[in-house]
């Protein structure tokens, strides 16, 4: 394994990664409003397999795209009625869209893996950029349209969130939504709204890996739990685009590692063992998940120990007048 | 809730009558949340039609080919048993960790880490192969449920002492025990590169009804095994334990108002890692039953199932009751069982989806009253 080896690991890790930024900010952006939304995994399937489908028989991938965000949108409006309108608990609703989307992704879904080839969203390399030594041949060389558009979506976010007044109502209906009531921001209204964002951004995340990562639909393993990854990675960030953005990065380039770590039979001048002891696979395919796991303790330890935590609001549905927040 | 001042929505005045919403101030009588539930699963069945439709199925055919297909003769009920045993255990594997809102969503790798267990016990092997059933059915029960409380152990300490997410840890399990076995099997224990592992001897076979149909003709072909008493038993136990035991009264103060049990002097920490360990254990006790009676040999696809996800339907739909639990697991397996030949494939998981979605919404019809006010009684 030389540099270029290396180099060219993470610059498909900078593309699978993508996919968990759009999941993982969109997660965010339900989360500091105040509502859990658990079934990111669900919405990314109905993303996946909408946008795959469209694509097919329009044969235009970005009539793909906007159908994987409006379908996956709409289904997170089912988790946004049941836990804001009828303030149903948060856990088991978006557990319950996360089958939803499964299942139904998979009805609608049928036959589509074998339904022929789509053209698939662009790639090309950014002039000048690409030329950086290192930077370039990673961030800027051969991506897909979709990882630029991750670029410009983090700044994006973090300035939406942080320094705009969409943004400060945003982080005041999920910290203290009566406070936010009293100014006369319209709670129910905004919490609908940014469930809504969290779905058309889990959708965009279904249609990257079908149209540009990994194309194709392949029923539940499109996924193979990313949409679970990326609600952990909301935790690990502590709620911040910034380090949702690290996070996403440096777990899809694990992610590539692991699969690409099989190919050479020499390993930094050693016998690549997982080269002769193919088995050994398995245990690597565990790695993102036990990384997810080890990433959660860090997150929880660093969130008691500065004392910054979840939106305080997380996970209480709002009711006018009652006591509390 | 009860402190609420009643809140109200107000439809356009226009309309001769508006809906009025005000919380419950007492509770509703026995029968309501079952006629709720039952309401809940009809309405789902018909979205699901719709759906079903809009896939381009006959959702009629659909539903009467899965009543068929699950209660048609005893035969076909039998194999409804046989599937709704494992997802027996795993529900009362949920029902317990949910009771203390513990959200224990790690039971498909509990109890695939159980029949990891079970299997190990046969396969490396732990017993001599010409011993008694009566040894070798125990210590897999045994091996299943230590394996699997351990499954859940992890993620109960982790949430106990470093505050970790357990929805998310016991999920990121669920994964882990997949690969895990499955180094196993195509590895270590594949029969001649198979993805499989060597059947197990008859010893190590739950007894099944079949194996009495000398004695009683009426048992020929009939596939139910002991994991169904297994199941029954431990849903008996369980209910004892939540509803008539002092650690089943702490497990439902801590789920109920957890810093009214932390005032009570409740160790609520000790409490996640057994309460989670319990959980993990039934849960092995299903992948146990499931490859001791139905797969005998260790194998993915037919474990990694998704018994551990439906699990957590029926417990929500069984109000965390274990014995209701009982009752709505053979629903489920019947549904499963028919759902293996309908097309599209993902049928029965889109309707399981569609049933927990309008059993969550219709919670909201036990907290809240609605009224119909018509317009000309208002001033």
């Amino acid at each position: 394994m030389d540099v270029q080896a290396i180099i060219n690991i993470l610059q498909a890790g900078v593309a699978t990664g993508t996919v968990l930024l759009f999941a993982t900010i969109g997660e965010l952006f339900a989360e500091r409003s105040g509502v859990m939304n658990l079934g990111v995994e669900g919405m990314m399937l109905i993303g996946a397999m909408s946008g795959f489908s469209v694509a097919i028989k329009t044969g235009n991938p970005w009539l793909g795209v906007l159908a994987a965000m409006i379908a996956a949108g709409l289904l997170s409006q089912v988790h946004a009625f049941i836990t804001i309108t009828l303030q149903g608990d948060q856990v088991v609703s978006g557990l319950a869209l996360t089958f939803l989307g499964a299942g139904i992704s998979l009805v609608l879904g049928e036959g589509l893996s074998k339904a022929g080839t789509v053209s698939l969203l662009s790639s090309f390399s950014v002039p000048l950029l690409s030329q950086i030594p290192l930077l370039g041949p990673i961030f800027f060389t051969d991506q897909s349209v979709m990882v630029y558009i991750g670029y410009f979506f983090i700044p994006l976010s973090w300035y939406y969130i942080n320094r705009t007044r969409p943004g400060m109502h945003l982080r005041a209906i999920g910290e203290y939504p009566a406070a936010a009531d009293a100014l006369g921001i319209n709670i129910y209204v905004l919490r609908y709204f940014y469930v809504f964002v969290g779905g058309l951004l889990a959708g965009l995340a279904g249609a990257t890996i079908s149209l540009a990562i990994s194309p194709g639909w392949f029923s539940e393993l499109t996924t193979s739990g990313q949409g679970w990854i990326a609600v952990g990675l909301v935790i690990f960030a502590q709620w911040d685009p910034l380090r949702a953005a690290f996070g996403a990065y440096t777990f899809g380039a694990l992610r590539r590692l692991i699969l690409d770590i099989q190919g050479p039979t020499m390993l930094l001048g050693f016998a690549n063992p997982f080269y002769y002891n193919p088995y050994w696979g398995f245990f690597l395919q565990m790695l993102p998940y036990a990384f997810t796991i080890i990433v959660l303790v860090i997150g929880s330890r660093e969130a008691t120990r500065k004392r910054v935590g979840a939106p305080a609001a997380l996970g209480i549905p709002y009711i006018r007048g009652e006591r509390g927040h | 809730m009860s402190e609420t001042p009643s809140t109200s929505k107000s439809e356009n005045r226009s309309r001769p009558f508006r809906l009025q919403i005000e919380p419950r101030l007492s509770q509703p009588p026995g029968w309501f949340p079952a006629i709720v539930s039952v309401g809940a699963v009809v309405i789902a069945l018909i979205i699901g039609g719709v759906l079903i439709a809009v896939a381009g199925g006959d959702p009629l055919r659909s539903y009467i080919h899965i009543a068929k297909a699950s209660f048609g003769n005893i035969g076909v009920l039998s194999d409804a048993i046989v599937k709704a045993t494992p997802i027996l255990l795993t529900s009362l594997a949920c029902c317990i960790a949910f009771r203390m809102r513990l959200w224990n969503i790690g039971a498909e790798g509990q109890f695939i880490m159980g029949a990891f267990g079970a299997s190990a016990v046969v396969l490396i092997p732990l017993l001599p192969g010409d011993a008694s059933p009566w040894l070798f059915i125990p210590a897999m029960m045994l091996a299943g449920m230590v394996a699997g409380a351990i499954w859940g152990m992890i993620p109960g300490l982790l949430k106990a002492h470093l505050n970790v997410n357990e929805i998310i840890s016991t999920l990121m399990m669920n994964y882990i025990a997949i690969s895990w076995i499955n180094f196993f099997v195509f590895a270590v224990w594949s029969e001649g590169g198979f993805q499989m592992t060597r059947k197990f001897a008859q010893n190590a076979w739950l007894p099944r009804l079949l194996d009495y149909s000398k004695e009683i003709p009426l048992f020929r072909g009939l596939t139910t095994h002991m994991g169904l008493l297994i199941g029954i038993l431990a849903a008996v136990i369980l209910w004892f334990i939540i509803y008539r035991s002092r650690w089943g009264y702490e497990i439902r103060l801590i789920g109920d108002n957890p810093r009214a049990a932390q005032y009570a002097g409740i160790n609520i920490k000790r409490n996640i890692v057994l309460v989670m360990m319990v959980s993990g254990a039934l849960a092995g006790l299903g992948g146990m039953s499931e490859v001791s009676g139905v797969v005998h040999r260790l194998q993915t696809s037919p474990l990694a199932a998704g018994y551990g996800f439906t699990g957590i339907i029926v417990a929500w739909l069984a109000k965390l009751n274990p014995l209701v639990a009982i009752l709505v697991s053979i629903l489920f397996g019947a549904l499963i069982l028919a759902g293996r030949e309908i097309q599209p494939s993902g049928v029965p998981k889109m309707i399981q989806g569609i049933i927990l979605v309008c059993l969550i919404a219709s919670d909201f019809l036990l907290r809240y009253r609605i009224h119909f006010v018509h317009a000309e009684k208002e001033d």
